[in-house]
């Protein structure tokens, strides 16, 4: 079939947004992906955090590469316009677009085979250049869309669903991200809808290249002993450093909070994040020691997650380059056209 | 003695220099001056994939009659550089003359018996006269323009006129380099006086002419029509392009506040250059790259997408000698098939072939309002020979009445309207459907970009007559191009005559002179220059109305050729070509010579009386 329609059935005592809008207005297409898949689930994630924002979808622009996980963005946000690139380009894609028009969010959905493997050089300049956006990657050790290859971020010893065992070392996005200057960096499971819900909604508040890692188990093809990125590995490896609520206002702390455990950061657009400490020794507003932190857990085979990094004053790409405050794409003949007079005096210079 | 070729006002110079050692603005000075006299000049700079050491050419066309292409020959050599001695004295033409450094002596083995040879010792002189290397290297140059301003009648005030514009602000350099220039010019009066037969004479043949690169010109274009987004990753020959748009940008969009009305993004390849162009076109703004042969065979991929996706996006291709590396300083029209075909499956693209940096500026900014017309790439198919040189052209025009053509792009008000949005619904009949802008609307009119197959309405289809569907209108969008694009160009011969010739791009001046040679040898051809791929019909009529094409190409496998016999409506019998691809500009010798000798293939009888 060409197009799933999906039932408009909307009941009467769904909740409403403060734009009026219910959850159903969030979603996309009916998902073609295989049950269980994890990806879906961080689509779930993602349209919950636009619903409580209260975005409209339409100032939303989706972007991705090509993967199971690429193919997402068709699944949520059917108001919005979605741009399905090509394999491991979606970051460019996504430059430009930002360039046109400053004034939307941007959402970036890529795969780690995307991201890490073919995308591995896109992946990590538009980190450096600061595009502002939410850029996650669902990423399951393996190329899900071709049939269970290993993928970059595959884990070294780590076994194939036929049985062979990956030799190479993993590439880890979160460091990458570290180390690319972006000023947001979180790692969640697609099986933690709580704790990636809010992150997501950290990110998108944020004003800068946000990033998150999101493990999303590939049912078909990596979810099996031996892989270290299948629910049941992933649940028993989990090490959430701090448990984040985000607050569009400040609220009051709950009082649960052992003093010298919760810290309040303030984004540059006036979000709060309240972070529970579950590290004692976590402080995410240090880039150094908290790459440090995570290298160190990594090599003992912890999954670290939660929100690792963030840079409470960021700078983006268009500040950077000093582009007008009114979007690209609004300008015309007027603003952009030097007109006759000046070529005279350009031809004048010439002579 | 040799014969003396006794010319005014059209010959040919070349100064063969050493990379790096100062020579080029002596050089542009010297070719400069003799605009400003009113001679039209046609100026080639030859140069190597190097900073310093190794040789390069200036070549300096002098005509009255305005062939500012290449003749092919060389009149005066100014030979500086000891590595290419031997083959640029070969190459000078019989009477011609041979300037040079007479420091050291020479065995007479190293000259020709049949030039005038006119040697001045620029280095013991320069050594005398300065202490410091660099500045005797530097004021070397300075001192031969003067010295050949002498003996070629160009007026000194003229050129003490240009040293003050050159030095402008730099008071303290302005004044030994006028002193250089005389010393120049004090030598040759006495000790070489007459020694060269070839003159410059004050004319009005310039008249209110500019002198641009090709490169300058297209980013021109691309301010005067609106581009924003400019993404590149350098390449020779066409990095000039992007930093010219960076220079005029930097003039004439940026607001009081001091913000910028563009954002240019030096990309970390060209994939990611064409990306970028890509996801700002998508985004309503217009967008430009800007690179050569490697940059084209990296955005395959991109192109591919914003062909089946329908997404505007201009490539400026300046080519350079192919495949690979190739000959990167050197000039070719060799990228042709390549970016008429770029990408995978059935895809054809838009080419537009600029022949002068006029035309650079004219095709910049009509390539915009076609990629918003069209929704696709569009490519202007510039080359070194434009790009990197300075030509004599037309001054520049705006039409301050112009408006961009945004092409079909549905507006709040309009799905507001309730107007019926299928993102690949042909509503028109011309194959190009309405597209929306994201963030346009809060419930209507949203879609999903995407590379693979769908329905009209953006929806996701792998059937076949969809499919189909899809790529018929494709086809009927490529039929609906040929109306937008600049017409050829024809000329009829003098005469009536059953031949033809057809030409594109830089190739137009070298032809136009050539054109008019063959002419007296008899040899008569009515032209016609090709402006933009898809072929328009009277590219076509114009083959079938005559019984022999000369096809002139600066390629080996006579690219435009393929394109031409892939119609399917023209007998490839019928096209001979005449292909130039050593990487130097096309001359007019050349092309005299191609022609006639494969005329007289066709033809072994005398012309004059098989034309009548
Ligand atoms: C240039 C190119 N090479 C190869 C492919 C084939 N391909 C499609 S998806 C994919 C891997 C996707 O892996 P990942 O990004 O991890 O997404 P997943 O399916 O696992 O979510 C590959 C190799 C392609 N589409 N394009
Ligand atoms: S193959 Fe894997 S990644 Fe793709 S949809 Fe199925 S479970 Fe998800
Ligand atoms: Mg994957």
């Amino acid at each position: 079939m060409t197009y799933i329609v999906k039932p408009k059935l909307h009941h009467p005592k769904l909740p409403h947004n403060k734009l009026g809008f219910t959850h159903r207005d969030y979603e996309g297409k009916v998902s073609t992906l295989c049950a269980g898949c994890g990806h879906d689930s961080i689509s779930a994630a993602l349209i919950q955090a636009c619903f409580e924002l209260d975005l409209p979808p339409h100032r939303i622009a989706k972007l991705s590469g090509i993967g199971c996980s690429s193919k997402t963005p068709d699944y949520f946000l059917g108001q919005s316009h979605g741009f399905n690139s090509v394999h491991g380009r979606m970051p460019s894609v996504m430059t430009g677009a930002n360039l046109a028009n400053r004034d939307l969010i941007y959402l970036g959905v890529s795969g780690d085979g995307d991201s890490a493997s073919i995308g591995l050089g896109q992946f990590a300049h538009c980190l450096r250049r600061g595009v502002n956006m939410v850029y996650i990657v669902e990423n399951n050790g393996v190329y899900g869309l071709t049939k269970g290859q290993f993928s970059a971020t595959a884990d070294k010893g780590s076994k194939s669903k036929r049985g062979a065992s990956n030799q190479d070392s993993p590439i880890d996005l979160v460091g990458m991200a570290f180390l690319m200057g972006a000023s947001f960096v979180a790692r969640s499971f697609s099986g933690d809808k709580k704790q990636l819900v809010e992150l997501i909604k950290a990110a998108i508040a944020h004003r800068g290249a946000a990033f998150i890692d999101c493990i999303s188990p590939c049912v078909a093809f990596n979810n099996h002993p031996g892989s270290t990125k299948s629910f049941d590995y992933v649940r028993e490896h989990n090490e959430a450093v701090n448990s984040l609520e985000f607050m569009e206002a400040k609220q009051e702390i709950k009082a649960d909070y052992a003093p010298g455990t919760s810290a309040l950061v303030r984004q540059h657009d006036g979000t709060f994040l309240n972070l529970k400490k579950l590290a004692a020794d976590y402080d995410p507003t240090d880039r150094n020691g908290a790459l440090a932190f995570l290298q160190r857990h990594q090599a003992a085979g912890e999954i670290v997650t939660g929100l690792l990094f963030v840079e409470p004053e960021p700078e983006d790409m268009v500040a950077r380059l000093n582009v007008t405050k009114t979007p690209l794409n609004r300008l015309g003949e007027a603003e952009l056209c030097p007109g006759s007079a000046i070529l005279e005096k350009i031809n004048a210079e010439l002579r | 003695m040799p014969a003396r070729l006794e010319r005014t006002n059209d010959f040919v110079v070349l100064f063969a220099n050493v990379n790096g050692s100062g020579s080029a603005s002596a050089n542009r000075l010297f070719g400069r001056a003799m605009i400003r006299m009113g001679v039209p000049v046609g100026s080639r700079n030859i140069f190597p994939s190097n900073i310093q050491g190794l040789p390069t050419w200036y070549e300096v066309r002098v005509s009255e009659a305005g062939h500012l292409g290449r003749r092919g020959g060389v009149d005066l050599m100014v030979a500086m550089n000891p590595q290419t001695w031997d083959n640029d004295v070969k190459s000078i033409d019989s009477g011609g003359y041979l300037f040079y450094d007479s420091s050291k002596p020479l065995p007479p083995s190293k000259f020709r018996d049949d030039i005038n040879v006119v040697g001045m010792p620029l280095t013991e002189i320069c050594n005398k006269q300065y202490s410091d290397p660099r500045q005797r290297q530097l004021f070397k140059n300075i001192m031969y323009v003067g010295a050949l301003s002498q003996l070629l009648d160009i007026e000194p005030e003229v050129i003490e006129k240009l040293i003050g514009e050159l030095y402008q602000g730099k008071e303290k350099l302005l004044a030994p380099n006028v002193e250089a220039f005389h010393i120049g010019r004090d030598y040759a009066r006495k000790h070489l006086n007459g020694a060269i037969g070839l003159k410059l004479r004050r004319c009005d043949r310039v008249g209110n002419k500019i002198l641009i690169e090709g490169n300058a010109a297209a980013a021109l274009g691309a301010v005067y029509a609106g581009a924003t987004v400019a993404a590149w990753y350098p390449i020779t020959p066409s990095s000039s392009m992007a930093e010219a748009f960076q220079r005029y940008c930097q003039r004439y969009r940026v607001d009081q506040d001091g913000t910028h009305r563009f954002a240019i993004i030096q990309a970390e390849d060209e994939l990611a250059a064409i990306g970028i162009v890509i996801g700002a076109a998508w985004n309503g703004v217009r967008a430009f790259t800007a690179t050569a042969g490697p940059g084209i065979s990296l955005m395959q991929e991109f192109i591919g997408l914003a062909h089946f996706a329908e997404i505007p996006a201009v490539i400026f291709d300046v080519q350079r000698g192919g495949p690979s590396t190739g000959m990167p300083t050197r000039t070719q029209q060799s990228d042709i098939l390549s970016c008429a075909y770029a990408s995978h499956g059935d895809t054809r693209h838009v080419l537009l072939f600029p022949a002068e940096p006029g035309e650079c500026f004219e095709f910049a900014a009509k390539a915009f309002d076609l990629a918003d017309r069209l929704q696709t790439p569009i490519f202007v198919m510039s080359d070194l020979d434009i790009g990197m040189n300075e030509w004599l052209v037309e001054p520049l025009a705006w039409d301050d009445k112009r408006k961009y053509d945004r092409g079909k792009v549905m507006t709040f008000e309009d799905l507001e309207a309730g107007k019926d949005f299928g993102r690949y619904l042909d509503v028109d009949g011309d194959g190009i459907p309405y597209r929306t802008l994201p963030g346009t609307h809060p419930t209507k009119g949203s879609f999903f970009t995407r590379g693979t197959s769908r329905d009209r309405y953006a929806r996701y289809s792998e059937e076949g007559p969809v499919y189909v569907d899809n790529m018929e209108r494709l086809l009927k969008k490529f039929d609906t191009a040929k109306s937008l694009l600049p017409a050829p160009v024809r000329r009829n011969a003098r005469e009536a005559t059953r031949f033809g010739a057809i030409y594109y791009g830089s190739t137009t001046t070298a032809m136009d002179e050539a054109i008019g040679m063959l002419e007296v040898n008899g040899i008569h051809l009515d032209t016609l220059r090709v402006r933009a791929y898809p072929f328009v019909d009277e590219i076509i009529d114009f083959i079938r109305a005559h019984e022999r094409i000369f096809l002139v190409e600066q390629n080996r496998d006579a690219q435009l050729k393929t394109l031409l016999l892939d119609t399917g409506r023209v007998d490839a019998n019928k096209i001979v070509s005449v292909l130039h691809y050593d990487g130097t500009p096309v001359t007019a010798h050349f092309i005299v010579s191609g022609i006639s000798r494969r005329m007289q293939e066709i033809m072994p009888v005398p012309l004059r009386r098989v034309a009548s």
